[in-house]
C-alpha cells in the first residue's frame, strides 16, 4: 500500500503538516488515536504521531510533527508526491466524547495538533468549547484559525508576549476554573511539563482533566512495554491503555525522565544527519 | 582420507552387509556442533552454531539405533518421522530426508535451530537413555538443520489446489501464522496474512536474535508463502485498522486464524522498574533485532541503551537471548539473575552453555528486591536477595526461599526484565463474543476453535508463553480445522 504525501506545509520553523494517503486509517480513526509511521522499512525508526484529522473521501490523514531529531527531519525532507514507508494504525483508545457541558481544551506547542480533532468532537457533541492555545513565541503558534472557527471562546498566550497574552497556559486556565460556572472537563495536550502544571491547576478546582501522553514506544500494539507510565500508582501502557489518561493520576515526573532516555544518542544522530544534508545539498 | 571418513565408510559397509550392531553405533562419538569462537562472536551478530559437515551429519545419523518403536516421534509436537529422515541422512539421501520432514514441519531450518529438542524428541531417544545423558542422545535438531540448510536457498514451493473461492485471514505472521497460511493455501483458499509490524516473521524477526536464527532463513520461508500466492499485508493492526467482525462481515473472509503472539511484558512489581535503563526483554530484543539498533549511528535510526553493566532478570531462553545480545552490544559485564538454581532454569542447555562461554555471569538463587536510580532517573544498581531451595511448589520445582538479611547490590546501568508476557489485549478488547480465560488468553478447543464460528486461534495468545514448534503445531491443527470447516460451508 502506498502512502503518498498529497500535500505538505511548513507551519513554523520546525513544525510541518502533511496529508498522506492511508485510506483504512482515515476510515477507522477516531479523535485521540495515533499512528506509527516509518520513513523506510529497513533501518528507519517507528515514529508515533497523533492523527490531527482525516478525510475519508480522499482517503488521507493529516499529521503534524515537530522536527526534533533525525527521523522527524527525514520526514520533513520528504516532498509532496513522495511517500512514507509505512503508516500503521489507528492505534490507542479513542477519546471518550459526550456532552459534558463546558469543556476547556488546552494546547501547548505541537500539542495543538492532537487536540484539534478532540476539540472538534467535543464541539460536535454539543459542548460549549473554550480553547486555550499556548506557544513559546508567535512563530510557533499553530492551528489558531482552526480553533477560532470551533471555539466559543479562544484565548491565545505566548511565553514572551510576542502574540496574544503574555502568560503560560495555566494562568487563563486557573481563571476559567475559578469562574462561577466552572468547566465540566479539561483536556490538556502538550509538553509533559505543561500537562503536569495544567493538572496541578485543575486539581485545585476539582475539574476532571484528560491528558494525552507521548511516551517512547516501539511497536505501539501492546508488545514491547516501553511506553509504560505510572497512573494512580499502577503500571499502564500508553499504546493500549491510553494514550489518554486521567491527568490527576499520572506520574509526570517519571514520564519526563523516561522521555529523556535517548536524548544524547538522538542528538548525535541528528547532528550527523544535519551534516549529511549539508553535504548532499538538501535544505538550507 | 580423514579418520571420520574412514569410520563412516566402515560403518556403512557393515550396515550394507547387515552386520552392524548397536555397540558399533554406541561407539560413534557424539558429533560436536562447530561454533564460532566465543571471543570472536561476542563482537558480531552472525550465527553462533555453524552447522554439521556432511561427514559429521552422516556419522551422527549412524548413531541412531532405528528403534522399531521410534520413541523420538512421540516427543515431537508435530510428529515428524524422525527415524526415517535420519536413516535417509545416513544413506546420503538428503532430499528424501527433507521431504520426510516437510510432510509434518514447514520450517525445518527454523525448528532445527530453535526447537528445545532436549525436552522433546531427544529426551525420548534410546541412545541418550543408554548413556543416561540427554546430551548424548542423537542430535536430531542438528540433523534437521543440516538437511534444511543443505537444500540451499531455494526451498521447494508446495503445490496449491485449485481455487475454492473461500477467503482466509491469518492474523500475525509468526511461526503459527506461517504454517496456518501455508496449509490453508495448499487447500486452494485465498489467504491473506495481516501483520502489525512493518516486516513479516513475528517473533522470529523481532525476538529471536540473528546470532541464533538468521533473518535470511525466515525471509526464505516468507518468500515461499508469497510464491504460493499468499498475500501478506504489513502495518495492518487487526482490532484497530479493521476488526475481526469487519474482516468477516464486510471484507468477505470466511475464516480467521488468530496468531498474534506474545502480549504485554510482565514486570516484577518491585520499586524502580520505571527508571531509565529498565527494559522488558521484548523491547530490548525488538530494538536490537527488528530495528537493528546494533547499527545505530551506522544507518539504523532506533537507539538502544549504551550499556556497560547489565543485569538480566529471568532464566528462560528469552533471558539468554537478551544477555547475549547485551554482550554483543558492547556491555563489559552482563549478569543473569535467577532466583532458582540452574537445574530449574527453563532455558535450553545449549543457550545456557553459549551464554556462559560468552562471559555472562550467572547469579543463581538470587533475586532483585529493588532497582536503584540516581536523581536523573537512571539505573545505577540493583539490590538483590539471596535464596535457598525449599520444598517443591505447584510446578514441581523446589520453591526458592529468600534468606533474610542477605541483601547485596550489583552495580549496573541497565536492567532487562525477562520473566514472561501477558496476553495481548487488542483482539480481546475489540472482538465481542470471543471467550478469554482469566489471564486474557483466548479459549480454544482441541481443534483450535474459539467461541466464535469460523474463528480459530493458536500459539502464545492461547498457550501463554510457548515455543516456535508449539505455535506451528497449533497453526497446523487450526488450518486442518479451517479446511474442514470451509469444505462444509456453503
Amino acid at each position: 500500500m502506498s502512502h503518498r504525501i498529497v500535500s505538505k506545509k511548513q507551519l513554523s520553523e520546525n513544525v510541518f503538516t502533511i496529508e498522506v494517503e492511508a485510506p483504512l486509517v482515515a476510515q477507522a480513526r477516531r479523535p485521540g488515536q495515533f499512528v506509527i509511521v516509518g520513513v523506510n522499512d529497513d533501518y528507519g525508526e517507528r515514529i508515533p504521531l497523533t492523527i490531527a484529522g482525516a478525510d475519508v473521501e480522499k482517503g488521507t490523514i493529516r499529521l503534524i510533527w515537530q522536527r526534533v531529531g533525525k527521523s522527524t527531519s527525514e520526514m520533513a525532507d520528504l516532498k509532496e508526491g513522495q511517500s512514507l514507508g509505512y503508516v500503521a494504525g489507528p492505534l490507542g483508545k479513542h477519546t471518550h466524547i459526550e456532552k459534558f457541558g463546558t469543556v476547556v481544551c488546552v494546547g501547548g506547542g505541537i500539542g495543538n495538533a492532537p487536540l484539534l480533532p478532540i476539540a472538534r468532537g467535543m464541539k460536535e457533541a454539543g459542548n460549549s468549547l473554550i480553547s486555550i492555545l499556548g506557544a513559546r513565541t508567535k512563530e510557533l503558534l499553530i492551528l489558531e484559525d482552526e480553533f477560532a472557527a470551533l471555539s466559543d471562546e479562544l484565548i491565545v498566550v505566548t511565553d514572551d508576549g510576542s502574540y496574544g497574552r503574555k502568560a503560560l497556559v495555566t494562568e487563563p486556565l486557573a481563571e476559567i476554573c475559578g469562574r462561577n460556572r466552572k468547566p465540566d472537563l479539561a483536556v490538556a495536550i502538550g509538553p509533559a511539563i505543561m500537562m503536569k502544571f495544567c493538572c496541578e491547576t485543575t486539581r485545585k478546582f476539582n475539574v476532571p482533566t484528560q491528558v494525552s501522553l507521548n511516551a517512547i514506544m516501539v511497536d505501539g500494539t501492546g508488545m514491547c512495554g516501553g511506553c509504560r507510565v505510572e497512573v494512580g500508582g499502577q503500571t499502564k501502557f500508553v499504546c493500549v491503555d491510553g494514550p489518554e489518561f486521567d491527568g490527576h493520576q499520572v506520574n509526570f515526573d517519571m514520564l519526563m525522565k523516561r522521555l529523556n532516555a535517548y536524548r544524547t544518542l538522538e542528538q548525535k544522530a541528528h547532528e550527523a544527519y544535519k551534516q549529511h544534508r549539508c553535504r548532499i545539498g538538501l535544505g538550507k | 582420507m580423514t579418520d571420520d571418513r574412514k569410520l563412516l565408510d566402515e560403518l556403512l559397509n557393515k550396515q550394507k552387509a547387515g552386520t552392524i550392531k548397536p555397540s558399533d553405533r554406541y561407539a560413534i562419538p557424539p558429533q560436536q556442533m562447530p561454533a564460532q569462537d566465543p571471543g570472536q562472536r561476542c563482537g558480531n551478530v552472525s550465527e553462533v552454531a555453524l552447522g554439521y559437515t556432511e561427514i559429521q551429519a552422516r556419522l551422527e545419523a549412524m548413531r541412531c539405533l532405528q528403534c522399531k518403536t521410534a520413541p523420538c516421534v512421540e516427543g515431537c509436537p508435530v510428529r515428524i518421522r524422525i527415524r526415517d529422515f535420519i536413516a535417509a541422512i545416513a544413506e546420503g539421501h538428503y532430499d528424501e530426508a527433507l521431504a520426510i520432514i516437510k510432510e509434518n514441519s514447514l520450517l525445518p531450518a527454523v525448528c532445527g535451530r530453535v526447537c528445545p529438542q532436549e525436552v522433546q524428541c531427544q529426551e525420548k531417544c534410546t541412545v541418550g537413555k543408554k548413556f543416561k545423558d540427554v546430551d548424548k542422545a542423537v542430535a536430531i535438531g542438528r540433523l534437521e538443520r543440516f538437511v534444511a540448510d543443505r537444500a540451499g536457498s531455494v526451498p521447494s514451493v508446495p503445490k496449491v489446489a485449485s481455487p475454492t473461492g473461500k477467503k482466509v485471514a491469518i492474523i500475525g505472521s509468526g511461526p503459527g501464522g506461517i504454517v496456518a497460511a501455508a496449509d490453508t493455501r495448499r487447500a486452494g483458499h485465498d489467504v491473506t496474512i495481516f501483520e502489525a509490524f512493518h516486516k513479516p516473521g513475528g517473533v522470529m524477526v523481532y525476538g529471536i536474535p540473528e546470532f541464533r536464527l538468521p533473518k535470511a532463513i525466515v525471509q526464505q520461508e516468507i518468500d515461499v508463502l508469497t510464491q504460493m500466492g499468499v498475500k501478506i499485508v504489513c502495518n495492518f493492526v487487526v482490532g484497530r485498522t479493521r476488526t475481526i467482525e469487519q474482516l468477516m462481515k464486510d471484507d468477505g473472509f470466511d475464516a480467521v486464524y488468530i496468531g498474534v503472539g506474545a502480549g504485554l511484558p510482565a514486570f516484577m512489581k518491585i520499586p524502580g522498574e520505571h527508571l531509565v535503563g529498565v527494559y522488558s526483554a521484548n523491547e530490548y530484543l525488538t530494538r536490537a533485532n527488528l530495528m537493528k539498533a546494533y547499527d545505530f549511528g551506522k544507518g539504523a535510526d532506533t537507539p538502544i541503551a549504551v550499556s556497560k553493566r547489565v543485569a538480566v532478570l529471568g532464566g528462560g531462553n528469552v533471558a539468554m537471548d537478551a544477555a547475549r545480545t547485551a554482550v554483543r552490544l558492547g556491555a563489559e559485564k552482563v549478569y543473569l539473575v535467577y532466583r532458582r538454581s540452574e537445574k530449574e532454569m527453563p532455558a535450553r542447555v545449549e543457550e545456557v552453555h553459549h551464554a556462559k562461554e560468552e562471559g555472562v555471569d550467572f547469579r543463581l538463587l538470587q533475586s532483585p528486591k529493588q532497582i536503584l536510580g540516581n536523581s536523573d532517573g537512571h539505573v545505577i544498581g540493583i539490590e538483590c536477595l539471596k535464596y535457598e531451595l525449599g520444598e517443591p511448589d505447584a510446578s514441581g520445582r523446589r520453591r526458592p526461599v529468600p534468606i533474610e538479611g542477605s541483601e547485596f547490590t550489583l552495580d549496573v546501568d541497565t536492567v532487562i526484565v525477562a520473566i514472561g508476557n501477558g496476553a495481548n489485549p487488542l483482539i480481546g478488547q475489540t472482538t465481542p463474543g470471543l471467550e478469554l480465560n482469566k489471564w486474557g488468553n483466548i479459549v480454544v478447543d482441541e481443534k483450535c476453535r474459539t467461541s466464535l464460528e469460523g474463528v480459530y486461534a493458536g500459539g502464545d495468545i492461547v498457550l501463554g508463553a510457548a515455543t516456535v514448534i508449539l505455535a506451528m503445531g497449533q497453526g497446523r491443527i487450526a488450518a486442518a480445522a479451517i479446511n474442514e470447516y470451509l469444505a462444509n460451508k456453503k
